[in-house]
């Protein structure tokens, strides 16, 4: 099956699902979309480790879902609001896919 | 209008898909079960499928290869884990590479088509795709994480949508 985005390959649509698949990793990009926060404030969130949150917070890096930056002592995480809105086509692409699929069966079909 | 509905499983990684056709079921079941039909249907706009391999049987394996505008290929193999003619099928779908092997570490699409008479010599199509591959939901499964990728999309949409 070809997946079909103008601006992702795969591999990143792979890095998406594989990053969009935790729950603590959903949540933290609901909530730097909202407003960009600090791993320290993000890790006040979460029962586990400030460790453990630097780590999902790279893995939503590396999928482009977000991007850190330091300021001073922190470091600032913000949403990269076009990557979130690509993960949201990609979804979206599937099901244009099985229109175009029944559409083209409708057709068939009418040939008899 | 053929397609009657769509959604996105706000609880699983599914996508559903409801199509009406205007003939009867044994007549539908013939554009899975026939690939020069199935090659007229399954590729995307202008990438034309062309089935290599045909078993519809359970176990049996199917080959394709999707020609696109400027002439590059994409190939692609299913493996029938369900088949119960006319009415439902079942198979898992994933890459393949030039020689038509299955692509380890690419992401694998589980689907199950059922057809149902719905009167009047008109057939019901239910799709269902879950995605992004068995192994990796069996794995989200035992992280206890199967819950709501889409729901997080929706709630994602809502707040882009707020700011």
């Amino acid at each position: 099956m070809v997946v079909q985005t103008d601006a992702l390959t795969d591999d990143q649509v792979d890095a998406l699902f594989r990053a969009l698949a935790d729950r603590t990793r959903r949540d933290i990009v609901a909530r730097v979309i909202h407003r960009e926060q600090s791993v320290s404030a993000l890790a006040e969130r979460y029962e586990m480790s400030f460790a453990a949150v630097q780590k999902h917070v790279s893995v939503l890096e590396r999928a482009s879902l977000v991007s850190k930056r330091r300021r001073g002592r922190e470091q600032i995480v913000t949403a990269d609001r076009d990557a979130v809105r690509l993960a949201r086509k990609v979804l979206d692409s599937y099901e244009a896919l099985w229109r175009h699929r029944a559409d083209q069966i409708t057709a068939l079909l009418a040939e008899g | 209008m053929t397609v009657r509905d769509h959604a996105i499983d706000r609880d699983a990684l599914t996508l559903t898909f409801v199509a009406e056709f205007a003939a009867p079921v044994e007549r539908v079941w013939q554009v899975w079960a026939d690939p020069r039909q199935l090659e007229r249907w399954w590729g995307p706009p202008e990438w034309p499928a062309t089935f290599t391999r045909h078993e519809l049987e359970p176990g049996g394996e199917m080959r394709y290869v999707m020609t696109g505008p400027d002439g590059e290929t994409s190939a692609g193999w299913w493996r029938m884990t369900d088949v119960e003619a006319p009415h439902r099928l079942a198979f898992d779908d994933g890459f393949a590479d030039a020689d038509g092997n299955p692509v380890p570490d690419m992401p694998v699409t589980h689907a199950e088509a059922r057809l149902e008479d719905a009167g009047e010599g008109t057939t019901r199509m239910t799709l269902v795709s879950t995605f992004p591959s068995r192994e990796a939901l069996d794995e989200l499964a035992e992280m206890g994480m199967v819950e709501g990728m889409s729901s997080a999309m929706a709630q994602i949409d809502a707040l882009l949508a707020d700011g």
